[in-house]
């Protein structure tokens, strides 16, 4: 399955464009832009997505470079971690009022 | 407008029995959640918005004209600066909703080519000219105040991709909103003639940026239905008449008339009653017969053909760059 945007119509292909806004965060998704190769799709994502200091470090990836866990299966496939709550702290309350727990 | 399901165990082959993606749409959309472009999605919906996504990136690009046109005119070397940023501004902006329109499964050329062959809508406010450097002001304060009043419940929408464009973009329009006021506001503590060409421009522009809300209610069609899938948060006649009670008292602080003789405020709805709005204009404009329809046209389509050798010259370079990568 394609990535969504990115199909054989298009004469520059689609990219991911993932921004660190600052030193000890990662970078985060903030959109997508289409740009001929790796090079001029930073320097788009630069002029596109960081105009006003939005960010110290910038990452291009190709749209169907991303591969993603079937949207149809999705209930399957998370399904696993739905009634395990005692992987969560709050599932243990008979410590309640106990200090530093 | 959604028809509740019928019950599977009575109708199984009925064409009314909803599928099950359906019903996972239909669920995500009653829990005001969010659909993202791999969700199955009726056609319809992805219809509505590929042509609502397409037709506001389409009004950000060609909403360029009205102001570049002023870039090599700014009246210091601060206003040329902010006006360059503010065009660029409307530039990204379009990227990003060509962007989230792509996700839908239409490409860029494809939308280029419907905008640059007449056969896409935008904005009938970007066929007006602008004549005077006052209109930088009435288009920042009138225009993109109108603008963001529309796109503030945008940012709900409930396509992902768009509500996170219109998010982005609200954060950067309200720098145009406030610096539209600011060349207004120096206008009108200037000379006489600053001041009366402060009030001609507001007097221009003050009804087309009313009529960027759409249609009133009752003739607005598809309204209906982009509310119930929650494309749509508030009516037209809802939105303008916020509009209208924002822009009263903004008006005071700058001292111009807004050129509506019918304009005052109802005691009783809490609301300012309004002028008849002269929708003939409004079609007339939408029809491709406003005072700059064809310029606005032309200039996009040169812009596009004087780019083509650009367009090919990066593809060919990043085919052979790609080439002596795998040699």
């Amino acid at each position: 399955m394609s990535a969504p945007g990115a199909s054989e119509k298009e004469i520059w292909p689609l990219w991911e464009v993932f921004v660190r806004s600052s030193r000890g965060i990662s970078h985060t998704h903030v959109g997508s832009l289409h740009a001929p190769d790796a090079t001029l799709a930073v320097r788009n994502a630069r002029d596109l997505y960081t105009r006003r200091n939005e960010g110290v470090s910038i990452w291009v990836v190709p749209a169907d470079a991303i591969t993603t866990s079937d949207p149809d299966a999705k209930g399957a496939f998370f399904e696993s971690p739905a009634g395990k709550n005692y992987r969560h702290a709050s599932y243990y309350t008979k410590s309640e009022g106990v200090k530093h727990l | 407008m959604t028809i509740p399901p019928v019950p599977y165990a009575i109708a199984p082959e009925s064409t009314d029995t909803v599928s099950a993606e359906e019903q996972q749409f239909n669920d995500l959309i009653a829990a005001d959640s969010r659909i993202e472009p791999r969700d199955w999605m009726p056609e319809g919906y992805r219809k509505t918005l590929i042509r609502q996504i397409s037709q506001h990136a389409h009004s950000e690009i060609i909403g360029m004209q009205p102001e570049g046109n002023w870039i090599t005119r700014a009246p210091s070397l601060k206003r040329k600066a902010i006006l360059l940023a503010k065009v660029q501004d409307e530039a990204g902006h379009g990227l990003y909703l060509y962007s989230a329109a792509q996700t839908l499964g239409i490409s860029r050329d494809l939308m280029t080519e419907q905008l640059i062959a007449g056969k896409a809508r935008y904005s009938s406010i970007f066929n007006y000219p602008s004549p005077t450097w006052a209109d930088m002001g009435s288009i920042g304060w009138l225009v993109d105040g109108a603008a963001i009043c529309n796109q503030v419940p945008l940012c709900r929408a409930s396509y992902g991709p768009y509500g996170r464009a219109m998010v982005r973009i609200c954060k950067e329009e309200s720098f145009h909103q406030r610096q539209g006021f600011e060349i207004l506001l120096e206008l009108m503590n200037g000379t006489p003639a600053q001041r009366e060409m402060a009030q001609e421009s507001v007097n221009r522009w003050y009804w087309p940026a009313l009529q960027m809300f759409g249609p009133p209610d009752d003739d607005s069609p598809n309204s209906a239905q982009s509310m119930a899938w929650n494309i749509k948060r508030f009516s037209n006649d809802e939105l303008r008449q916020r509009f209208v009670g924002m822009l009263v008292p903004q008006a005071e602080v700058l001292g111009v008339t807004l050129p509506d003789p019918d304009l005052r405020w109802n005691e009783e709805k809490g609301v300012y009653d309004m002028g008849e709005i002269d929708w003939t204009e409004f079609h007339e404009v939408l029809a491709g017969r406003g005072p700059a329809n064809a310029r606005r046209l032309q200039r996009r389509r040169d812009a596009h053909n004087e780019g083509q050798w650009v367009r090919e010259a990066a593809a060919a370079y990043a085919a052979k760059q790609a080439v002596k990568a795998v040699a």
